[in-house]
């Protein structure tokens, strides 16, 4: 089954000058999917990230998520769809630096509303256990070091459960034995949870043991 | 396809965790309400104040004889000399006497008339108060006291003795406190009272009248009227002046029009007596709320600055919470609901602080030669002032923080998420 699919995506830069930094982006992705995206730095794939994340609605051509197209589609219901079918994990950890590490991972299901409270609670605890930082649940998110915040913003990207997990870069801020870390959580929730993911990287040695890697150049797909 | 509760979560962790801020933007709020209030009730007492000086003794429509020169000359009355052009010269007014036609009668109609609350006659003599070998030129009024008790709150103006003491004794007066103090007499001492046509009369006094204006208090004290009958030497038909309080006093221009073509003579009515109070007052409520409106406008713009801060620091949460899944709404909403809650909460205080200076304001002794009756200063507790406080403090802190949150709701989560 397919879960992502981009059709012809194009986009320009205006300024300062005109600049077509997406050319033609068609591909896919299938459930259960481990996909990296390569590049040099400017190549256009993290701008293709957050169109590809529904967050960048600036471009031409159609993006399909879980069979439905969402291009065209208004902030608000784009805002929805996020909320639902896709996890993010970023660079830097972007937890919310005043709530409890459990309020950061249950808050994307509390604002979706389809459990109770408890439940989420419950989910939120479930997520932390899978990726063994549990017993930090009630700690301040900003009390945290760099990869268990990592590791909050991975359940934080799981609790709802989505169709994909897309990453801009999640370990290019971790050191090897934490990147080493993330990787295996990743490729665990793509074996043995059917998960899709779609991971922007620069680290060859990461993106050499996903199942398939996307290498962009001047703003096209090269292989 | 909001969930109130989550972001009401969100709201509660921003204010908290921002205590110091959120405290002074409310505490801003706090003193702009608490000083509307406090000033509203205040400016608002003092008007009232001033205004029972003078409006609260003064008859809605005073009824006397002006004496003017005849508006009709003789020449007009011939009509061979209609359509001329003619000129009087040396135009006198016509000898006709002080007192008021008719009194008794005119004043029986005007206590059968529904509009009227209650009538008032006196007697008005020039006299001399005579203590020794000092002469003080003066006048007496003579009065019916407990009607004038009852209508024109003279009550308040004995600061000595009493009204029932003067309607017990028909050679008591009440003397002026400025005469008393001049002649240095007091209650139960005597004073001989001369008249123009030669009477000498003594009289004994009974309290002493302070109306708070010193031009008064120097000439004028208050007999029955009957007493001033005598001192003038005319029979019990002989009223100078009649006073009439109505229950509506916005009906008085009109009914005092009535009057003078009814019964030709002059009344004027209290709203052309006392035009400047009105304008006094109007003046002062302008610039009550000028004053009150510039301090929660300085409220607001502290609590929108605040807000701004707060959302540039928010910037990264924002993002998150965006790339998360809530929408723009969510997010302006988180902001919104800051703001009204700094202001629901500083207004209340506001309303608090206002009440409490007001009552400390209200106890403060303030004590004047001017107000006799006067004994703190004046307040007023309007529960309107409160609504408009509380309904200010919502409405300008929602202005307040809705550009902010505006701001927020427009920023762009792609420029935050890669900026870095």
């Amino acid at each position: 089954m397919v879960v992502l699919e981009s059709k012809k995506i194009n986009k320009h830069f205006h300024n300062p000058i005109d600049f077509h930094v997406l050319k033609d982006i068609t591909f896919s992705i299938e459930q259960g999917e481990f996909v990296s995206i390569m590049g040099k730095s400017g190549c256009g794939k993290s701008t293709l990230l957050y169109i590809l994340s529904t967050m960048d609605t600036d471009y031409t051509g159609e993006l399909h998520l879980a069979g439905k197209l969402v291009s065209g589609r208004p902030q608000q219901e784009l805002a929805i769809i996020r909320n639902e079918h896709i996890g993010f994990v970023f660079q830097f950890h972007y937890l919310l630096p005043e709530f409890s590490v459990l309020d950061n991972v249950m808050l994307p299901a509390r604002k979706l509303g389809k459990k109770s409270y408890k439940e989420i609670k419950q989910n939120a605890y479930d997520k932390l256990e899978l990726l063994g930082i549990k017993e930090q649940a009630d700690k301040k998110a900003s009390m945290l070091s760099g990869g268990q915040k990592q590791r909050v913003s991975i359940a934080r990207a799981l609790i709802n459960d989505p169709a994909i997990i897309m990453g801009d870069e999640p370990t290019g801020n971790l050191d090897s034995k934490n990147s080493e870390n993330v990787f295996n959580i990743f490729k665990d929730l793509s074996s043995n949870q059917n998960l899709s993911l779609l991971i922007v990287t620069h680290d060859q040695d990461f993106a050499n043991k996903t199942d398939r890697i996307i290498e962009m150049g001047d703003g096209k797909i090269i292989s | 396809m909001t969930n109130y509760k989550v972001i009401f979560d969100i709201t509660r962790t921003h204010l908290q965790s921002r205590l110091k801020q959120t405290s002074v933007a409310a505490l801003g709020v706090t003193f702009g309400i608490g000083t509307f209030i406090i000033m509203m009730g205040f400016m608002t007492g003092l008007n009232g104040l001033l205004d029972g000086l003078i409006l609260n003794r003064t008859p809605h429509i005073h009824i006397y004889n002006e004496i003017k020169p005849t508006e009709v000359q003789p020449i007009q009355f011939d009509d061979s000399f209609a359509g001329d052009f003619n000129i009087i010269h040396n135009v006198k007014p016509k000898e006709s006497l002080v007192r008021v036609h008719n009194a008794l009668p005119i004043i029986s109609e005007l206590q059968k008339d529904k509009r009227v609350k209650g009538v008032t006659a006196q007697a008005m003599a020039r006299v001399f108060y005579v203590a020794g070998s000092i002469e003080l030129n003066g006048i007496v009024n003579g009065i019916d006291v407990m009607e004038e008790v009852k209508l024109f709150n003279f009550g308040d103006y004995i600061v000595e003795g009493s009204g029932e003491s003067l309607l017990k004794n028909n050679n008591g007066i009440l003397l002026g406190a400025g005469i008393a103090k001049k002649m240095s007499l007091s209650v139960d001492d005597k004073i001989n009272v001369s008249t123009p046509n030669g009477g000498f009369f003594p009289l004994k006094i009974v309290g002493i009248y302070q109306s708070g204006l010193a031009e008064v208090d120097n000439t004028q004290s208050y007999v029955n009227l009957k007493t001033a009958q005598q001192l003038l030497g005319e029979g019990s038909n002989y009223i100078s002046d009649i006073n009439v309080k109505l229950y509506n006093m916005e009906l008085a221009p009109e009914m005092a029009k009535e009057l003078t073509k009814s019964f030709d003579l002059t009344a004027t009515d209290i709203q052309t007596a006392n035009a400047q109070f009105e304008t006094g007052t109007s003046i002062r409520n302008l610039i009550t709320y000028a004053v009150s409106i510039t301090l929660l406008i300085v409220a607001g713009f502290g609590i929108y600055n605040i807000l701004n801060m707060l959302i540039y620091e928010k910037m990264n949460d924002i993002a998150i919470l965006k790339a998360t899944g809530f929408s723009g709404s969510d997010v302006k909403k988180i902001f919104i609901s800051q703001a009204i809650i700094i202001g629901f909460i500083g207004g209340m205080l506001g309303l608090i602080l206002g009440f409490i200076g007001s009552v400390m304001i209200d106890n403060a002794p303030f004590e004047t030669e001017a107000m006799p009756t006067i004994k703190t200063y004046p307040i007023e507790y309007n529960p309107l002032f409160y609504i408009v406080g509380i309904t200010f403090a919502m409405i300008s802190t929602f202005l307040a923080g809705y550009l902010p949150a505006r701001k927020a709701e427009n920023i762009d989560p792609v420029e935050i998420i890669r900026g870095e």
